[in-house]
């Protein structure tokens, strides 16, 4: 089915999402969708699976334009989606999972009889099992959902759009946590339904695999369309159009390496979907780590195993002052008082008290002691901070009611002081251009007192301008850290991507 | 775009009057005259000075259970098990009458001790709910429920089993204590002990003053509004929480302690009355807001005793009062829906 | 009569006076698996009998009464519905606040027939089968109503887990987006079954009234306190008709024992036995949730590889889980 989009545009409050994106995919094509975290790949795509609505623009199947009001519409219309996360239902059966919804999408059977229509259990099974055969998986019918891997979960979700009747595929993000040899079996088999006449668009951030698997790409860079290719692709073109071109950088920063901070030491850590293992990493003081990568690559995680709230399930981390402090396994209410503070990228969902004043939160960080709350002190306390990080906002205001900026000096103003390492994610995501450099004028104040940091950042050229040292995080692998001065928007791009890992010493780190 | 403090009051005041309109409509469907039975309680409240103080009476254990309750739903916990904390007030002050009224000590002494026996009672009792809670993540509300079941078994085996008057065991509880081991009274023949009053209305100031005057009453703020946030301030969360349920078993088990020293002066069945889900439904009415907990309080425990009358007077169930009160909480709490839905979040 | 006949008399009666509790745990069970608690459920029980019986005098007839007990469940469980799933308010102070307010209007309400004689539900002698040796005097000798107890529980089974609207029951209390993207309509779907629910548990309130404690006697009627016994017994039961019906049939056994073993057992009170539901509810609850404490997850953490794997599957298998959508409203993001 030819799936063409024409001028889609969707706002959300003041951010376009989308801007006039036009797409136009043949029957039997896999068309690739690359950007980088925000660019606009997911809001189209759920805009194209029923999810959300687009503000203007068309969207036409076949020739024919048409208009999707849910998911459950799109899926009648023969457009489904394997989302990043699967929406499945663990304690249910394969089969269960298999046939619920079918009578809403108008009866199953689509690639077995060619026609739907309204299954019986039995006869859902034998379609079952004849597709599953088909594609050569390995599933059986009665088993759980929760006992399968995310890549058999992904093998389910397609057997089922295709017995829904699906001609075209939407794929975000599919081969995040799953095998070698199931992604090889996933490639298969699109090239196999491809080959049919199944329309497919694959969502990705990984180069080699769009280079692999894709006919033409779509570049997606803060809601626009800048750029489009056919085959043969190089990742050299793709990583351009996905990060831009160089900027000028500002003067770099020579930090001169002070004793060491903390020191982590063949580290494993298991997140839910991935797991990493062998991280060395040895922080000086003063010095900036950026940590890189998609988000999901296991950043967050390694970041709050340096501050304690994710237990590592092996290896050591020690916070070296003048003496060796081995903090495996403690809690991060004890890295706190050894001096490390953490600021969340969600401010108001995970580092603030919404509903609480900016003096009550000082307050709190502060740890200040007594029965009665010392109104006065507080206050001040309050004023001080607010001055020192001017943010625009009064003692009394509830911290909710400040901007994002705002909110986010707030979260500096409330490490205390003095520190010896600083963890922050994604410091400046959603702010302007002015809060983003007064952000970075805080932090390296502390930097030059002695203060370690690691950042997370999505944003290229704020790893490349802030860090001194980079850590590339791809699909489980971390890299060894990288000089930042070494380093080009191109070759980060490219590791990001998974490009170009060939290169780097064989210290880097493995997938479990 | 918030709305101005009328509009949003509007709603409140929406759900009384809704909830007064629900009540006669129930007066109507039982054939009896809604005036007239309002009239009534009005009386059997504030008639005369005998129930006045009753009034009184039934307002210090109801507001004391909610003082309590006020602090665990700061911390974010709905703490059904209050009545079964109350509970374990009054029998562990029982115990210690018991223990000492043949003793030389000083009946004011022994007093002190049973009110200290009877806190620690129900803050025992709490920390259970509490522990079940933190380590054994068991719901607070079905853990505290069957926790209320086990706490009326344990009372109703000490009146009919160990502690039962010589003889025959009676519904009508222990035998009741030396009149020195009473909390004194206005008069001989009121209930009402002014000691007891005393120590609400110090209850009541306490939680106030706990709640928004200092740290840790700040700290409980932030445990319930956001427990991670919190956590990442700086705040031990479970320990917290635990503190929370253990001061609130303590101002239950003051509410069950009353009960015994200053009204019945021995235990009996039903010596928790219900005070606590009573309580839980003020606080729910004031929205968790200590100011308005002891005036609120005070107009349930006027409407509990004035529908006394109801059966005499106009052959009504005194259940009236219990009617009224359930209106008023769940029509509030739906007006409270209404404008958060229609007017958004800022009007919270 | 022989010992038998005495015991098999006796075991009869339990699954009698059990009746009531097994639907108002099955109707639980259906609102909890669409994902709302319906914690009124001691309210709704008292007001649905005093409403069953009331209506049942003034018209003489029994069905019309168990209908009205149903309409009075349901009632009140879509104000349940309502205020949680359209005003998005919390289901346990909505379901709270309806235990009270139900349980008042019940005893108003029903203060001018309190007392009175009411029609009550006669016996229905199942011929041929009432015949049968031991089944027959336990089964086959009941009333209409316990019958349908027995049906509810199997038509129940059979409903949530081999049909496919009982699958979609299912998923939407499990992870509404899921179903929501397999164009289930989430909220409607939940005003429905939290409806259901509340009649099989409105059906409870009648039959007391009408049978196993008849007539309307308000504080003393013994009824207070049975809603929060269901709520118990739903958790005990794990959202598993069969198995709910076992635990109302395990409680009501228990309290039967209690009663018999009383004279000879002067020693064990009788409240013991009486309240052993709920120490096993919160038994259950814990051996539900352990998986869950942060204490646990830090201990595994320390665990080498096999071990933990070998524990994290221990622990998963036991947790016989709520519907994991369970209490919380339904946002279409």
């Amino acid at each position: 089915m030819r799936v063409e989009l024409r001028e889609i545009t969707k706002t959300f409050g003041s951010l376009r999402a989308n801007d006039a994106i036009s797409l136009d995919v043949a029957s039997g094509a896999v068309q690739g969708l690359l950007g980088e975290n925000g660019a606009g790949k997911s809001t189209l795509m759920k805009i194209l699976s029923g999810f959300i609505s687009h503000d203007s623009g068309e969207i036409l199947l076949d020739g024919e334009a048409i208009d999707i009001a849910s998911p459950a519409d799109a899926i009648r219309q023969g457009i489904g989606m394997l989302h990043q996360d699967p929406l499945d239902f663990p304690p249910f059966r394969l089969l269960e999972d298999f046939m619920l919804g079918a009578s809403r999408a108008g009866g199953g059977g689509g690639a077995v009889g060619g026609r739907k229509s309204r299954r019986s259990k039995r006869q859902a099974r034998k379609d079952f099992i004849e597709l599953s055969v088909r594609f050569g998986f390995d599933l059986d019918p009665d088993a759980w959902v929760d006992s399968l891997t995310v890549g058999e979960r992904q093998q389910l979700e397609i057997l089922r759009l295709l017995w829904l009747g699906a001609k075209v595929l939407i794929l975000d993000e599919p081969t995040t946590g799953i095998s070698l040899p199931q992604k090889e079996k996933l490639f298969a088999t699109l090239k196999k339904l491809a080959a049919e006449g199944m329309t497919i668009l694959f969502v990705t951030h990984k180069l080699e695999d769009a280079e692999y698997l894709c006919d033409q790409v779509a570049v997606l860079r803060m809601g626009k369309l800048v750029g489009s290719a056919r085959r043969p692709l190089s990742s050299k073109d793709l990583v351009a159009l996905m990060f831009g071109k160089e900027l000028p950088r500002a003067e770099r920063r020579h930090a001169s390496p002070g004793r060491s901070v903390l020191s982590v030491k063949g580290a494993a850590i298991e997140g839910p979907r991935l797991s990493m293992a062998g991280l060395d990493l040895e922080v000086r003081a003063g010095e900036i780590i950026g940590l890189a990568g998609m988000e999901g690559s296991g950043q967050s995680l390694f970041l709050g195993a340096c501050g304690g709230l994710v237990q590592p399930v092996a290896g050591s981390f020690c916070l070296d002052e003048d003496e060796r402090r081995d903090m495996t396994g403690r809690t991060h209410h004890e890295f706190r008082k050894a001096g490390v503070a953490w600021l969340p990228a969600a401010r108001l969902e995970q580092g603030l008290v919404p509903g609480l004043s900016l003096t009550e939160h000082f307050i709190l960080s502060e740890g200040m002691k007594g029965l009665f709350i010392d109104r006065k002190r507080a206050h001040e306390l309050a004023e001080s901070r607010i001055a020192a990080y001017h943010i625009k906002g009064k003692p009394e205001s509830s911290v909710e009611s400040l901007s994002g900026g705002n909110q986010q000096r707030a979260l500096l103003a409330l490490m205390r002081e003095p520190l010896s390492l600083i963890l922050v994610e994604h410091p400046t995501r959603g702010l302007d251009i002015e809060s983003t450099a007064y952000i970075w004028g805080k932090l390296r104040d502390r930097c030059a007192e002695g203060t370690s940091i690691i950042f997370i950042s999505s944003d290229l050229d704020e790893i490349l301008e802030y860090s001194d040292r980079v850590l590339v995080f791809y699909a489980g692998r971390v890299s060894p850290p990288i000089e930042a001065e070494s380093l080009t928007v191109e070759r980060l791009g490219g590791l990001i991507g998974g490009a170009g890992w060939e290169s780097l010493e064989g210290k880097g780190s493995n997938v479990a | 775009m918030s709305h101005n403090r009328p509009t949003r009051l509007a709603f409140d005041v929406g759900g009384v009057v809704l909830a007064f309109v629900l009540t006669t409509l129930v007066l109507v469907a039982a054939k009896a005259p809604p005036l007239q039975a309002f009239y009534n309680i009005l009386l059997g409240a504030a008639g005369n000075w005998d129930v006045a103080a009753n009034v009184i009476v039934s307002w210090v254990p109801l507001v004391l259970a909610t003082s309590g309750l006020l602090i665990t739903f700061t911390v974010g916990l709905w703490n059904i098990g209050i009545e079964g904390q109350i509970i374990l007030g009054g029998v562990f002050s029982t115990w210690a009458l018991r223990t000492f009224q043949n003793s030389s000590l000083d009946p004011a002494l022994i007093l002190a001790i049973a009110v200290v026996a009877g806190m620690a009672g129900g803050a025992l009792w709490a920390m259970l709910a509490g522990a079940l809670k933190t380590f054994g993540g068991v719901n607070e509300i079905f853990g505290g429920l069957g926790l209320n079941f086990v706490a009326t078994a344990i009372n109703l085996w000490l009146i009919f089993g160990p502690w039962k008057r010589p003889g025959v065991a009676s519904m009508s509880g222990t035998l009741p204590f030396d009149p020195k081991l009473w909390l004194p009274t206005l008069t001989p023949e009121s209930r009402l002990a002014p000691a007891s009053v005393v120590i609400a209305i110090v209850a009541i100031v306490a939680v106030f003053a706990l709640v928004q005057g200092t740290y840790f009453g700040l700290r409980l703020k932030a445990v319930g509004r956001n427990p991670k946030a919190a956590y990442v301030l700086g705040v031990k969360t479970w320990q917290h929480m635990m503190a929370a349920f253990a001061l609130c078993g303590l101002f239950a088990g003051l509410a069950g302690s009353m009960q015994v020293l200053a009204v019945y002066h021995r235990l009996i069945p039903s010596i928790s009355s219900g005070y606590g889900y009573l309580g839980l439904m003020v606080a729910m009415l004031v929205n968790y807001s200590v100011p308005l907990a002891a005036p609120v309080a005070l107009f349930f425990a006027a409407l509990n005793v004035g529908s006394i009358q109801l059966p005499i007077v106009l052959k009504l169930d005194s259940s009236l009062a219990g009617v009224l009160q359930g209106s008023l909480v769940l029509l509030v709490l739906l007006t409270k829906g209404a404008k958060e839905r229609l007017l958004g979040k800022a009007a919270k | 009569m022989t010992n038998e006949a005495i015991i098999l008399a006796g075991l009869a009666g339990v699954l009698f006076s059990a009746a009531p509790i097994v639907f108002a745990v099955i109707g639980e069970t259906i609102s909890e698996r669409a994902g709302v608690i319906n914690l009124s459920m001691n309210g709704t029980i008292l007001l649905s009998a005093m409403g069953g019986f009331a209506v049942s005098l003034a018209s003489g007839s029994l069905i019309l009464g168990f209908v009205a007990g149903a309409a009075i469940g349901a009632l009140v469980a879509l104000v349940v519905a309502f205020a949680s799933i359209t005003l998005k308010q919390s289901q346990v102070a909505v379901g709270f606040v309806l235990t009270l307010l139900c349980r008042d209007l019940s005893y108003f309400l029903g203060n001018p027939i309190m007392g009175q004689t009411g029609p009550r539900l006669p016996q229905l002698v199942l011929p041929g089968l009432a015949q049968i040796p031991i089944l027959g005097p336990l089964f086959f000798q009941q009333d209409i109503m316990t019958y349908l107890s027995f049906a509810v529980v199997i038509l129940a089974w059979i409903f949530i887990f081999k049909t496919k609207a009982g699958l979609e029951l299912r998923g939407i209390g499990e992870k509404p987006a899921a179903a929501y993207v397999r164009g289930s309509k989430v909220e409607g779907l939940r005003y429905l079954y939290v409806a259901v629910g509340g009649a099989l548990a409105g059906l409870a309130g009648p039959m007391y009234s009408l049978s196993v404690k008849a007539g309307w006697k308000g504080t003393i009627s013994g009824l207070d306190g049975i809603g929060w016994i269901a709520l118990a017994i739903t958790i005990f039961g794990g959202w598993n008709p069969f198995r709910a019906a076992m635990g109302a049939w395990l409680f009501a056994f228990l309290q039967w024992l209690g009663l018999v073993l009383q004279p000879s057992l002067p020693g064990i009170p009788s409240q013991v036995l009486q309240v052993a539901p709920f120490p096993l509810m919160i038994l259950t609850l814990l051996l539900v949730n352990l998986g869950n404490a942060e204490w646990v997850e830090r201990s595994l953490a320390r665990l080498p590889e096999k071990a933990r794997k070998r524990a994290a599957k221990i622990l998963r298998a036991m947790r016989a889980t709520p519907p994991a959508a369970l209490g919380t409203p339904f946002e279409k993001d």
